[in-house]
């Protein structure tokens, strides 16, 4: 086995702990400082959550309200392709798509970016040139996570090289599990650092971390850390996004901007395929966030087959029939 | 595009539903005219009349309560448990058949939002009707004793706050034990009740096995003063029951009553605070708060206070009040302008008394009848608004400092229906509620409702059991309900 990296350089890219914002300054001043504050936040109660979810899932979105909420969620779609069969010419195909999600009509907005693996940003950035279409790059040895930090570094510097806008990260669920929340807390730090000026969404992989508890302490260490979003998954695990878990994670940024007046956006990711489903979502960002939340800046919505089934349903509502799959472009 | 998400309005049709402009009184399996003066019901949320009722006079109970002897003698009485059985499951397949029906018809009449009638109310009447339907031949079974026999005849008086529920509490586990039943409905709410009388002929069931009575105070009196019935099941305000027990007192009358709460909801320092703010909330503006165990008094640890309320005012500020019929409606129409008066009454007490009134910002329809949800702060256990059952959207906030004062503070009431726990420690449920006297515990959540699990008070709140198990030992002679 060859060791291509060399200690000393791991060791400086280790930059100094990074302050969390006020009031929570001093949280991260020891591991047990850190554990007590996270494991301090109010639990979440299962049931009770889903209970909500549930109520929330009822309500009944008609008409003009219809029509706003499928236009708003074509604009936060982060148009996605995470395959190891990704060619150039499949992230232009998508970009194409993504700046005119529905050819024959002028008046549907573009999605809010197109999320690839960090080798073809620059492929991606060059097709979505001049349309104010972000690029986001999966990095840190996603999905798994599992690499030393100083090839993660590499990867986010390399995918922001590339010309991505925003890094979708994911945090070391491993050491998550274990307890080592500083370790996930300085990981998100430096991360945040090699990204300079691109965006950072942290990827809690939820479907690993099982309770919405965990949930929780995760939004708020990825929050702390500097993550601009939280993002529930990376798509490759299964559940990934569920209206329980983005209850938790919308209630976390609403309580920290309450808290420290940042406000932080939250992307669930995977699993949302429906039209009836992105609704959903926007009924709970709308209820338990807040209004503030209801833009592309702050909220997306992970997905790739999602968006046809949302040109469907604008087509239907615009012409009061169902066409059909021939109708939509493949992706 | 804006930037709000508004909810276009969604309501339920009101065409799956028709309304008849006059109803009878159903007695022996016939609607037939009543002979007091006809009333009127009217749409709490719009004050539209939607139809006229007959009011049942000493006359028609006793006309009622034979045809229910009768019923009980010849066939209900002896007919085998199982068939019986099989009448209550047609019943409760009918309700589920016609439960959109049922819900348009109930939120009309009542006020209700539809989420709640269409979720709530008809889904848990039909559901009593199979717990009790697989009762029918298992008496023998239960526990109550050997050979539990019926009692006869049932005179039962029902409230307007669940008009299709209660009358399922009741009507169900009086069937299913093989008693027959003279029923009256309240009078502000009387047309699922009648409706449900179309479905017990709809389902064959035996004339005079269900018989139901429209009226006011008089009709009711009149089936509970009646000396050829059995049983006397009430569910309304404390001050009717007393009345009721003074009634019966001194007669062969079984009685079961159902009467009014001041319920604690207690949150402790280390509870799940969102999900205890939905608590709150379903707990007090839940059907308008016209609930005999709404979480009226929210009693929260004071470290927590501050967060609580902050959190629980915000989410105050999402609900949406207005037309029941429409589905994203969460809080609708008071149900009476005589309701409306009470509650009007005694929020300006609690103004006058040196409590903080919260309301959000909410419009209010012109007509019909409307009260916004509101949150007393700084509330003393001497006020009124801590004391009296106010029945509707209102919350009475007092603070607590130890589990002893939370418990003291609980029981400190003349009610003792039901209460509420808060708290992510499992040892602290389990002790707080050996301490707390109410009929009903609840840990974590609020306001379910489940046949198969017994309902009823303390103290003034009443005495018997609904549902489960002991439930049926009201409605059979000899039966212990231990």
């Amino acid at each position: 086995m060859t060791h291509v990296l060399d200690t000393d350089a791991l060791a400086a890219e280790t930059p100094p702990r990074r302050e969390p914002p006020a009031p929570y300054r001093d949280v991260t001043r020891s591991d047990a400082a850190f554990r007590a504050f996270l494991h301090g936040l109010p639990g979440v109660d299962q049931v009770g959550a889903e209970a909500r979810v549930g109520v929330l899932g009822t309500r009944s979105i008609k008409t003009t309200a219809k029509a706003w909420a499928i236009d708003t969620a074509i604009s936060m779609v982060d148009l996605t392709t995470l395959e190891g069969a990704d060619t150039p010419g499949k992230v232009r195909s998508l970009a194409a798509k993504a700046r005119r999600p529905d050819p024959t009509d002028p008046s549907c907005p573009p999605v809010a970016a197109v999320c690839v693996y960090g080798d073809l940003a620059g492929v991606a950035k060059e097709a979505l040139a001049g349309t104010g279409i972000s690029v986001a790059a999966v990095a840190t040895a996603f999905p798994s996570g599992r690499a030393s930090r100083a090839v993660k570094l590499a990867d986010v510097r390399d995918a922001v090289a590339n010309g991505a806008d925003e890094i979708d990260m994911v945090i070391d669920r491993g050491a998550f599990l274990a307890g080592r929340y500083l370790d996930v807390f300085d990981e998100v730090v430096a991360v945040k650092e090699a990204c300079g000026d691109a965006h950072l969404k942290v990827i809690l992989e939820t479907g690993e971390l099982v309770t919405l508890d965990n949930v929780r302490r995760a939004s708020w260490l990825a929050m702390l850390a500097g993550g601009d979003f939280i993002k529930t998954s990376t798509g490759k695990i299964s559940p990934a996004a569920t209206l329980p878990v983005c209850l938790v994670m919308m209630e976390a940024v609403r309580d920290f901007r309450a808290a420290t007046g940042r406000q932080v956006g939250v992307k669930p990711a995977g699993g949302i395929r429906t039209t009836k489903d992105a609704i959903r979502h926007l009924v709970l960002v709308n209820e338990v966030a807040g209004p503030d939340w209801l833009s592309p800046d702050w909220f997306r919505l992970g997905a790739s087959s999602l968006l046809n089934d949302l040109l469907l349903q604008r087509q239907k509502l615009r012409t009061g029939h169902y066409s059909g799959p021939d109708h939509v472009s493949v992706d | 595009m804006t930037q709000l998400f508004d909810y276009a309005p969604a309501p339920e049709s009101r065409s799956i539903v028709d309304v008849a402009p006059s109803y009878g009184l159903f007695l022996d399996g016939e609607f037939v005219d009543g002979s007091g003066a006809p009333f009127k019901t009217i749409n709490p949320a719009t004050e539209e009349v939607l139809s006229e009722v007959a009011t049942g006079t000493a006359e028609d109970v006793d006309r009622a309560v034979r045809a229910a002897r009768r019923a009980f003698t010849r066939v209900w009485g002896p007919m085998r448990p199982a068939d019986r059985g099989k009448y209550l499951f047609r019943i409760a397949r009918l309700l589920q058949e016609r439960a959109r029906e049922f819900a348009v018809l109930e939120s009309l009449d009542n006020g209700k939002p539809i989420r709640e009638s269409r979720d709530v109310d008809v889904p848990l009447a039909a559901a009593h009707f199979f717990y009790h339907a697989g009762w029918a031949d298992k008496l023998d079974w239960a526990g109550l004793g050997p050979g539990p026999r019926p009692l006869g005849v049932a005179g039962q008086v029902i409230p307007w706050n669940f008009p299709l529920l209660m009358l399922a509490w009741k009507v169900a586990p009086a069937l299913a034990t093989g008693n027959t039943v003279v029923l009256k409905p309240a009078e502000t709410t009387p047309l699922t009740a009648l409706l449900f009388a179309e479905v017990c002929r709809q389902a064959d069931l035996p004339p005079g096995v269900v018989n139901i009575v429209t009226g006011a105070g008089d009709t009711g009196r009149a089936v509970v003063e009646h000396e050829d019935v059995d049983k006397v099941a009430f569910t309304g305000s404390t001050e009717v029951g007393r009345a009721i027990a003074r009634a019966v007192a001194g007669t062969r009358k079984k009685l079961t009553l159902e009467l009014g709460g001041k319920a604690a909801n207690i949150v402790f320092d280390d509870a799940p605070i969102d999900q205890a703010v939905e608590g709150i909330v379903q707990g007090i503006f839940f059907n308008q708060g016209h609930v005999c165990c709404a979480g009226s008094r929210l009693l929260v640890q004071e470290s927590v206070h501050d967060e609580v309320i902050a959190s629980l005012q915000r989410r105050i500020g999402t609900l949406r009040v207005g037309d029941p019929l429409d589905k994203n409606t969460d809080v609708g129409a008071i149900n009476s302008a005589e309701q409306l008066a009470r509650i009007r009454e005694l929020s300006d007490i609690g103004v006058a008394e040196g409590a903080h009134r919260w309301q959000p910002a909410c419009e209010l329809p012109e007509r019909g009848f409307w009260f916004p949800p509101t949150v007393f702060t700084d509330v003393s256990p001497a006020h009124r608004i801590a004391r009296d059952e106010v029945f509707g959207p209102v919350l009475s906030v007092l603070t607590f400092r130890t589990p002893d004062e939370a418990v003291a503070k609980a029981n400190n009431t003349t009610y003792g229906l039901s209460a509420g726990i808060w708290t992510e420690k499992g040892s602290r449920i389990l002790a707080i509620a050996d301490r707390l006297r109410a009929g009903v515990v609840w840990a974590n959540t609020f306001n379910q409702f489940d046949p198969t699990s017994p309902f009823g008070g303390y103290k003034q709140s009443g005495y018997g059991r609904e549902g489960g198990r002991h439930g049926l030992a009201a409605y059979l002679e000899g039966a212990d309900s231990k």
